[in-house]
């Protein structure tokens, strides 16, 4: 119900631009505008902006930040340097994905703390709150909840940097892609990061409420598209990225998942080592692969995988590819049959349906 | 929003329209339920030929997040099926009474709609 969901604080914009709203990881969020279809074309020809408001944020602060947090990560954070960020995952014991995360290194305190920010989903925010503080102490890395205080508007696209750079100051193009740097927007503070979820360069905005509505507006009257969580999903899945939830989840491993390029064995200890250790030498069991269907049929979450007659693996993310112009999707299959160009069946309401495993990602914006 | 209810139809609980002349049903989907779809991709619609009984699933609509199976909303025989609009699914929205229409079916002059709406009567239920 409605009245149960936390809007964001650009739910009077959304609602102004007559946006169809659905409740999203406990959140009121704009699905789409002005069409699903228009607004993911935007995005890959112009510049789209999305409020993603809803995204789990906690500021971190304390000596050693990166190896208090090492721990609980599979991926090396000594090396990053200030201004730098990295994608990851937060692992259980059996290696299973709790949820992926950004971790942003901002740098340090005058006395030599650390500082930085981590970025986590939506549905997952209390959950991943719960896991870090069981194995961290909150004042120890100096932790601090922001998720519900703060405005995050990701613009994206090939005009996004462009139109960004009209109202801030700060010269954007200077920060390259995974990193990060604070500054202002609209004469307002700001924080701007390099990243995103849609395969398009661009920006992720964090500023304070009041500024986040002055922002939406002034983008929009820029002629910026906004764009909701129907384009979103279509945009990441032409880019391959994982949603959480549906691609990965507390039992999927980074190595079944496609993200051992994030896993460093040796780079410490941490939680899920042992099983990682063991599934590198073994090989993973099944493998999350790319699916381009055959035919018009899309295929779509929970549809079962079939390899003669027998289901062998199932569909975990799938919609109809706006760029492509066909029907896309990520699946769960035994890693004998995850090599691209492998032939295997959808079924789809009670009908098997030809799909060909592809190489991922479906899409890879051009050079410029 | 405000959609289109031809007062000429009749509409049933599942969206379909039915435009009844004769012994020629023809059917398709108002204009309220593609709107709740969002962009058409993909449209699935029976063999000529087929017999339908009122009810059956007879065929489907793909959204870019959603697919609605569609139903036989009469007893009959497929006549024609629009392979136009289903060539073109994203232009369904564009006139879904008259050249968004799916499907034409053969029923015999006695059949009448169980469950049919007015148009009235469907414009208040689905606007609430």
């Amino acid at each position: 119900m409605a009245d149960s969901l936390k809007p964001t604080p650009l739910l009077v914009q959304h609602q102004q631009l007559k946006a169809r709203m659905m409740g999203f990881g406990g959140w009121n969020m704009p699905v789409q505008y002005e069409g699903i279809t228009v607004e993911h074309q935007s995005v890959r020809q112009k510049v789209g902006m999305f409020d993603i408001s809803h995204m789990g944020k906690f500021l971190l602060q304390g000596d050693h930040l990166r190896q208090q947090l090492q721990p609980l990560v599979p991926s090396d954070l000594s090396q990053l340097e200030p201004g730098q960020a990295k994608y990851s995952v937060f692992l259980n014991e059996q290696a299973g994905i709790i949820d992926d995360l950004i971790f942003y290194f901002e740098g340090f305190t005058a006395s030599g703390a650390e500082i930085g920010k981590l970025i986590v989903n939506a549905s997952t925010t209390a959950k991943d709150k719960a896991w870090l503080l069981e194995h961290v102490s909150a004042e120890a890395i100096g932790f601090e909840d922001v998720s519900d205080a703060l405005v995050l508007i990701a613009v994206q696209g090939p005009d996004a940097i462009a139109t960004l750079q009209r109202f801030t100051p700060t010269e954007l193009t200077t920060i390259r892609n995974y990193r990060h740097q604070s500054g202002t927007i609209l004469a307002q503070p700001a924080w701007f990061a390099r990243t995103g979820y849609t395969g398009e360069d661009g920006f992720e905005v964090m500023v304070d409420p009041e500024t986040g509505k002055k922002l939406w507006q002034t983008l929009l009257d820029a002629g910026v598209t906004p764009c909701g969580l129907g384009a979103r999903d279509t945009l990441r899945l032409e880019a391959a990225m994982a949603l959480y939830g549906q691609d990965i989840n507390d039992t999927t491993t980074p190595y079944e998942a496609g993200l051992g390029w994030l896993v460093n064995l040796d780079q410490g200890e941490f939680i899920g080592q042992d099983t990682l250790k063991k599934q590198k030498e073994e090989g993973p069991p099944r493998k999350l692969v790319g699916l381009e269907m055959q035919g018009r049929h899309i295929a779509r979450h929970d549809y079962p995988i079939l390899v003669n007659d027998q289901a062998v693996g199932i569909v975990t993310s799938g919609s109809f590819s706006p760029t492509l112009g066909k029907a896309i999707a990520l699946a769960y299959v035994p890693t004998a049959y995850a090599k691209s160009g492998t032939e295997i069946m959808v079924l789809i309401r009670n009908k098997p349906q030809q799909a060909t495993v592809a190489k991922k990602p479906f899409y890879r914006r051009p050079k410029p | 929003m405000s959609f289109e209810y031809p007062e000429n139809l009749k509409y049933m609980d599942s969206h379909e329209y039915v435009r009844l002349e004769g012994d020629v049903a023809t059917i398709g989907i108002s204009a309220f339920a593609i709107d709740q779809l969002g962009d058409i991709v993909f449209i699935e619609l029976p063999e000529v030929g087929d017999e339908l009984s009122q009810g059956e699933t007879m065929g489907n609509i793909e959204s870019v997040k959603a697919v609605e199976d569609i139903y036989a909303p009469i007893n009959g025989t497929v006549l024609e099926c629009n392979t136009d609009i289903a060539d073109s699914p994203e232009e369904l929205a564009a006139d879904p009474y008259g050249s968004g229409w799916l499907l034409k079916m053969k029923v015999s002059v006695s059949e009448t709609i169980d469950q049919a709406m007015t148009a009235s009567e469907y414009q208040a239920k689905v606007e609430g």
